[in-house]
């Protein structure tokens, strides 16, 4: 299952027509204790950079946006109970929302694992 | 993702950096700009620093604070015509929160005034410090001198083992009780003391020259009680404690009545109606303000923050001027302010988050016990 990064630091896990996002484990430790995640709704239309959630953590509201256009099939519930899920286990159990692709295509501007090192290193 | 606050990028070109700049760098601390200073927000994270000092001790690098000192004859009388404090009466040795106010009654600062002695200590906050000294330039008799020591630093070492670490260090710090200062020698160094800080708990604020701030900040965390802590924990510490935050909290547009501060307007003063905007402050202690300055017990998990619009219904009544994830409360907490029918322990607000209503409860302050020692030998 391939997986893809932003420069906005989400990941994105495609499997066939559908996809999960989350932040990645460089952005968590950015944010530091995460207190509260707000996902979006079931159903929602979500555009390529767009606001998708947001995280929340003890000092700051951070935006979270769609890598990709899609509609929101399922928002993580876990997350409502348990925010800091994100921070023990960002790229598993902390994933945010899961979605249709809308255009497949838009997943070649992102980067591999590789190149999202990369760019995390020259941070 | 974007970080909406604290993210760095609009720092300026001419951000200053503290003498313990590459201390707080090699300690793992995060520098943001803050207050035209690279200052650490967090070194391990702000819950566990924030939880750390209410257990143990925190030291804080505050050196972003302005130190100022102001000397001549009747100097205590001239420092009267600009705060509503009963500087006069400040025995040697003690100090006292005061306002800086303009003719208004608007609140330009709080800081914390020490008689040393031969002279009164200012400490002010660090985003306004220059204006703060171009104000008692101004209206301070040509007597008075000002002095702004930036050859010192300011340490604060916070949290219930305070006491112990830094009596290890200056032996005097644990005769001094809250709001009691001192001046010391450490290592040859001429340095002041005092029984304050900003956290609620018990603690120390240590002034020493800043060519002897690292070697003192090693041996305070050489110390199996003492961690650094950041800005982040300082802020979350503060709030719980039910302390404003000048810029935030307090701003020219308010009074210290409406500020909920009516204890830094002494009674001869009140009897003298001789400071800075007295007219207005009087009336509304009298009378109570038209707003006032309260906590906020925020209903759920969401964090309501500095802006939040209030609500009573459909009428927006207020606004958050302070607020976050509370470690120590494990909840979510605010201060802001509301009309004075509002501003009532148990009165239901709502706050708009993303266009959401999340409910809260007017709550007294502080959030978190203060821990002051008021007794030595207790």
């Amino acid at each position: 299952m391939p997986r893809y990064f932003t420069e906005e630091h989400e990941w994105i896990d495609v499997d066939g027509d559908v996809a999960t996002v989350g932040i990645t484990d460089f952005a968590q430790g950015q944010l530091g204790d995460i207190v509260f995640v707000e996902v979006p709704d079931t159903g929602a239309e979500l555009s390529k950079g767009g606001d998708a959630a947001v995280v929340e953590s003890v000092k700051a509201a951070s935006d979270v946006y769609a890598p990709v256009d899609g509609t929101v099939t399922e928002g993580n519930a876990q997350l409502e109970e348990d925010p800091a899920l994100v921070n023990s286990d960002p790229e598993g159990e902390g994933w945010f929302f899961r979605m249709t692709l809308g255009d497949k295509s838009q997943l070649d501007a992102l980067m591999d694992a590789k190149a999202y090192k990369a760019f995390c290193d020259a941070l | 993702m974007t970080d909406t606050e604290f993210t760095g990028d609009e720092a300026a070109i001419d951000t200053a950096t503290l003498p313990l700049d590459a201390w707080h760098r090699a300690k793992g601390g995060r520098m943001v700009e803050f207050a035209g200073y690279w200052m650490p927000i967090q070194y391990e994270g702000i819950m566990a620093e924030h939880l750390w000092v209410r257990e143990n001790a925190g030291l804080f690098d505050v050196s972003h604070m302005g130190q100022l000192a102001l000397s001549g004859d009747n100097v205590a009388e001239a420092l009267e015509t600009l705060v509503p404090g009963d500087i006069s009466a400040l025995k040697p040795g003690r100090m006292r929160y005061s306002l800086l106010l303009d003719e208004d009654g608007g609140i330009l600062d709080d800081l914390m005034i020490t008689n040393e002695g031969d002279q009164f200590g200012i400490v002010v906050n660090g985003a306004v410090k220059w204006e703060d000294i171009g104000h008692l330039r101004e209206n301070l008799p040509d007597d008075i001198t000002l002095n702004h020591n930036e050859d010192y630093g300011l340490l604060a070492l916070q949290g219930p083992k305070a006491v112990d670490a830094l009596a290890r260090l200056v032996p005097e710090a644990a005769t001094l009780v809250f709001m009691q200062a001192a001046r010391a020698t450490w290592a040859g160094h001429a340095i002041a003391l005092s029984r304050s800080g900003y956290t609620g708990e018990d603690g120390f604020e240590i002034s020493l020259p800043n060519e002897a701030l690292e070697a003192f900040a090693d041996a305070l965390c050489a110390m199996d009680e003492v961690k650094p802590i950041g800005l982040g924990a300082r802020d979350s510490l503060r709030l719980e404690a039910g302390l404003p935050l000048y810029g935030h909290d307090l701003t020219p547009a308010i009074d210290p009545a409406e500020a909920d501060l009516g204890f830094a307007v002494s009674k001869r003063r009140r009897e003298e109606e001789n400071f800075p905007g007295a007219a207005r402050i009087l009336g509304h202690l009298e009378d109570g303000p038209p707003r006032r300055r309260v906590g906020l017990l925020v209903d759920g998990k969401l964090p309501v923050r500095e802006g939040a619009k209030l609500f009573d219904g459909e009428d927006e009544i207020g606004v958050v001027t302070s607020g976050g994830f509370a470690p120590s409360v494990g909840a979510p907490i605010a201060m802001g302010y509301v009309p004075r029918d509002h501003a009532v322990p148990g009165t239901a607000v709502a706050a708009e988050v993303r266009g959401k209503l999340v409910h809260c409860t007017v709550a007294a302050m502080p959030f978190v016990p203060h821990n002051y020692v008021r007794k030595t030998g207790g």
